[in-house]
């Protein structure tokens, strides 16, 4: 009877293991999906049960969860809406989106690296408090973004160069996130609506999310496609004439003055970027081809996801193009879309020696006793180009700036390099207006790029130099003068 | 020998001492069994009510004297049965007691009525109580052998008998109950043990001829009819419950014992095919024909379906204890931290959903490794006895826990549908508690009679 007993006791084992697998898939596999289900209300029950962690900016919170007297037992609470670009909202009803989504394991004392904290809490029955979240923004830089882009729409992303630290990220309009932490779900849903169906369109992020055709700016791309090449210096001399008619098609184009570029039969690639030249650039651009632009796009972290941990939007450069295609894509139009932060890592690398890093807001992450979870520290994303290439494309830069059509971005006493652009939408749409730089050009302390949407308010009658460097001046100023 | 040694070499020693190490051993683990019970109260009180309160003593003080009444009768009566089952057994009951004690406590606070804790706590000291009857009454488990068809006749009345008409009772669509005024009765759980002791009973006698006799049909030996007869009749108490009391679960445990004693009491998988072959056809043709197993069905086969999860007697509850499941993830709330009690009857056929929510992943396989421990030990002295009737016991007894635990468990996490059986040892219910701890009791009395134990002659120099 031995024999079947080894059968039966094989079996009840099966049966055992089926039931181990089949709980660790319920419990720990698919846990997460299961938390999400609409008729899960377990997570909303949660979240109120334990004081969310705060977001904070040396060590001043911008979010943070205050008491209140109901059975939500906290409340949420912002201190100023021009960090809800950042912060994003944490609401009962909406869900969550920013940095209070991005960093909610944290917030809310589920991540893996309070493990520790989670264990005591088993035994203590209290719920973990959550971790709180210092950020690397620097709040004068932030309120210069936001005080300069007024009542345009648009945005500001200021950098680090040499670390990728974000010193300031501004989306306007921005939004009162306390309108929708209120507790109360008809005002709430009521508020949430009013924001989502607004024509100005606040809860856009439009530093992460929103893609922009880039005009001119990407020219300092395509120049620094073309000197990486090898075959170019900034020296190289195109054909300069009035127009250039775009291969295989009756298009011409033509420079923004209308104009040519400088007085000569020839121009410089230096003085195409000093003038901001669209005919040189679109020849340029046929010469070097567009799998070359590509991949020095890809360098620069087109086509990548990155998380700063904010999920940034993806920048496209087009694939599959004819020549005339090329040309139009090499002066930033035809089908070129960019994010403001992708626009700002370009000039932090060209400002920190070619070298890409990854933008990242979070300086580190407290738990409840103050101790350190995690402390991101400074993460290469690649090289873009070589040093001295990168000394070229600088030089060239802050030639716009000084003695070209980006002169607006000049700050008394400091070498700034810096582009403009203006970018057209279509016939008749206004224009998307550009400023991207860094200063001191020689020490760089920070790289900016500001985008004014919707031609800031004059249709096609606005400049990336009137409109958006003057800003990018201002933000500058305050990372330097301070 | 020396002269003066003649004495002792004369004296025929008359004292056999036995070292109950195996009780020792048991005392030990017993101590740490009850700590975590007080252990569990205390957390639950203090995650629940933030303060300790003098009820701690109504649940601790019971339970230690019952489970230390029981640890000396069997020093007296078996000091040489299984060391680690008793223990298992208590750290079980004790999880239960607290968990629905928890449940209480939040029935309570929302100023509800319905209490179970009181009743478990009472219902677990009578349960060891006749444990340790059986343990003392029983004198050899060879004694229950006597019994065998008075076995059938009690098990067979006992499943039938919620069918009665005046005292049979339906709750929660199955028909699984008698009652008298306000005392309800779950006889089925007590029918597995009469039904298991007539199997082995009847297996022993029946083996040889069970295996042996009968024509061959390609190869194949078919029992004659008058063999067939008993495991027909059993197919058809099966199904019997199956359409009559509305419980696929009951019928399913009774059919899968019978097959798996049948098979180590004959060695012949011929029934094992036959039998499961004839069960599946059965319980397919009831899934078509009966509205209450089809809707059980589809509610296990697509329960996050929106029109399952918001019919009648469809998947609400399944889903409510899958989400409780997922929200106790690896390391759970907490003893009085989760929210079990969203899940209807979260003390009963909900209780593992309860502790998987609040004890995760970690208390899931903690509770799994106790049940697969306790049957392991079982299965051991069916290895280990060399008589066949005890062998039989023994292993159908444990199968019989194993196999409910894998319907009851497999039922919440999807393995299989849903039915109505409970949790050994760990669900409130009075009639499941006195079941569990009588096949408790009838393990350790066999356990104590497999002689493993060390046997000193006292008198010897």
């Amino acid at each position: 009877m031995n024999k079947e007993l080894r059968r039966v006791s094989l079996v009840i084992f099966m049966m055992f293991l089926t039931l181990f697998i089949a709980t660790t898939s319920i419990q720990v596999i698919s846990a997460e999906t299961l938390s999400q289900d609409q008729r899960n209300v377990r997570s909303v029950y949660d979240s109120y049960k334990k004081q969310r962690g705060s977001l904070l900016i040396n060590g001043q919170p911008i979010a943070y969860s205050k008491p209140s007297d109901d059975i939500y037992h906290y409340i949420r609470t912002y201190s100023d809406p021009m960090y809800s670009g950042v912060t994003g909202f944490f609401s009962n009803y909406q869900g969550a989106t920013g940095l209070e989504s991005a960093m909610n394991s944290y917030l809310t004392g589920q991540n893996s690296a309070q493990f520790f904290e989670q264990i005591s809490a088993l035994f203590s029955g209290n719920p973990v408090t959550g971790a709180s979240v210092e950020l690397t923004i620097d709040p004068a830089v932030q309120k210069a973004a936001w005080d300069g882009l007024g009542n345009l729409t648009g945005a500001v992303v200021a950098i680090e160069p040499k670390t990728g630290n974000i010193l300031a990220l501004v989306s306007k309009p921005g939004f009162d996130a306390n309108l929708l932490a209120v507790h109360d779900g008809v005002l709430s849903t009521k508020n949430y609506s009013a924001l989502l169906n607004a024509k100005s369109e606040p809860l856009k992020n439009r530093a992460t999310t929103e893609l922009y055709a880039p005009g001119s700016v990407f020219k300092i791309l395509v120049a620094t496609a073309a000197i990486e090449s090898g075959k170019y210096t900034p020296e190289s001399t195109l054909p300069n004439p009035v127009k250039f008619k775009l291969p295989g098609t009756n298009v011409y184009v033509q420079n923004s003055g209308e104009g040519k570029c400088g007085g000569k039969a020839t121009v410089s690639i230096a003085d195409a970027l000093r003038f901001s030249c669209n005919v040189p650039m679109a020849q340029l651009g046929i010469l070097l081809g567009q799998d070359a632009i590509r991949a020095q796009a890809e360098k620069f972290g087109f086509g990548k996801s990155i998380k700063v941990p904010l999920a940034i939007t993806p920048s496209v450069y087009p694939s599959n193009m004819d020549d005339a295609q090329t040309g139009l894509s090499a002066f930033g139009q035809f089908d070129d879309r960019v994010t403001v932060m992708q626009v700002a890592m370009m000039s932090a690398a060209v400002a920190n020696g070619g070298l890409v890093m990854k933008p990242n807001l979070v300086r580190t992450v407290l738990s409840s006793n103050l101790a350190a979870l995690t402390t991101p520290s400074p993460s290469e994303l690649g090289s873009a180009m070589s040093s001295a290439t990168a000394a070229k494309v600088r030089d060239m830069m802050i030639g716009a700036v000084a003695r070209g059509v980006s002169s607006n971005g000049q700050i008394k006493g400091v070498s700034v390099a810096g582009k403009t652009g203006t970018a057209q939408n279509g016939q008749g749409e206004p224009y998307t207006l550009w400023f991207t730089g860094f200063a001191p050009a020689d020490n760089p302390q920070v790289a900016v790029a500001v985008v004014v949407a919707d031609g800031g308010g004059m249709g096609q009658a606005g400049r990336g130099n009137s409109l958006a460097a003057p800003i990018a001046k201002k933000v500058m100023e305050a990372v330097l003068h301070k | 020998m020396t002269f003066t040694n003649l004495t002792d070499a004369i004296n025929i020693p008359k004292i056999i001492r036995v070292i109950p190490r195996n009780r020792n051993i048991e005392a030990w683990l017993l101590a740490f069994a009850l700590g975590l019970f007080a252990f569990e109260l205390a957390q639950i009180q203090l995650s629940v009510l933030q303060v300790l309160c003098a009820d701690f003593w109504l649940y601790f003080v019971p339970f230690t004297l019952a489970v230390l009444a029981i640890h000396f009768v069997l020093r007296i009566r078996a000091s040489e049965a299984d060391s680690l089952i008793l223990p298992i057994g208590v750290v079980l009951n004790g999880l239960g007691i607290a968990e629905i004690y928890r449940l209480d406590l939040h029935t309570v606070a929302v100023k509800g009525t319905e209490l179970f804790a009181g009743k478990q706590i009472a219902w677990t000291c009578i349960a060891i109580a006749v444990a340790a009857v059986v343990v003392i009454f029983v004198p050899s488990h060879l004694f229950l052998r006597r019994y065998v068809y008075v076995s059938m006749f009690v098990g067979v009345g006992l499943l039938l008998s919620p069918m009665l008409p005046v005292i049979g009772r339906s709750i929660n669509g199955a028909r699984l109950w008698i009652g008298i005024g306000p005392l309800t009765f779950q006889p089925g759980e007590l029918a597995k043990i009469a039904l298991t002791v007539f199997f082995a009973g009847y297996l022993v006698t029946r083996r040889d001829s069970l295996a042996i006799v009968g024509r061959k049909i390609f190869g194949v030996r078919i029992p004659r009819a008058r063999e067939l007869g008993p495991i027909i009749s059993i197919w058809v108490a099966s199904l019997l419950v199956l359409v009559m009391q509305h419980d696929l679960g009951t019928s399913l445990l009774y059919f899968g014992l019978f097959i798996v004693m049948i098979y180590v009491a004959t060695g012949r998988s011929i029934y094992v095919v036959v039998g499961l072959t004839m069960f599946f056809s059965g319980a397919l043709v009831a899934s078509r024909v009966a509205d209450y197993v089809t809707r059980r069905f589809d509610a296990w086969l697509n329960p996050f379906d929106q029109s399952h999860y918001d019919a009648v007697g469809g998947s609400y509850q399944l889903v409510q204890g899958i989400f409780g499941l997922a929200h106790g993830n690896l390391l759970g709330a907490g003893l009085g931290g989760g929210l079990p009690h969203l899940v209807p009857l979260a003390e009963s056929d909900f209780i593992i959903a309860s502790l998987g929510e609040e004890l995760g992943l970690v208390g899931m396989f903690a509770i799994l490794a106790l049940y697969l421990l306790l049957v392991a030990r079982g299965v051991r002295i069916a290895f280990m006895h060399n008589d066949d009737f005890s062998k039989l016991l023994a292993v159908g007894l444990s199968f019989v826990i194993a196999l409910q635990l894998f319907i009851v468990m497999g039922g919440v996490t999807r393995v299989v549908p849903l039915t109505g059986l409970t949790t050994p040892l760990l669900a409130a219910g009075g009639s499941s508690l006195i079941a569990n701890w009588i096949i408790i009791g009838v393990l350790l009395r066999i356990s104590d009679s497999m002689g493993s134990g060390q046997r000193v002659i006292g008198a010897v120099n």
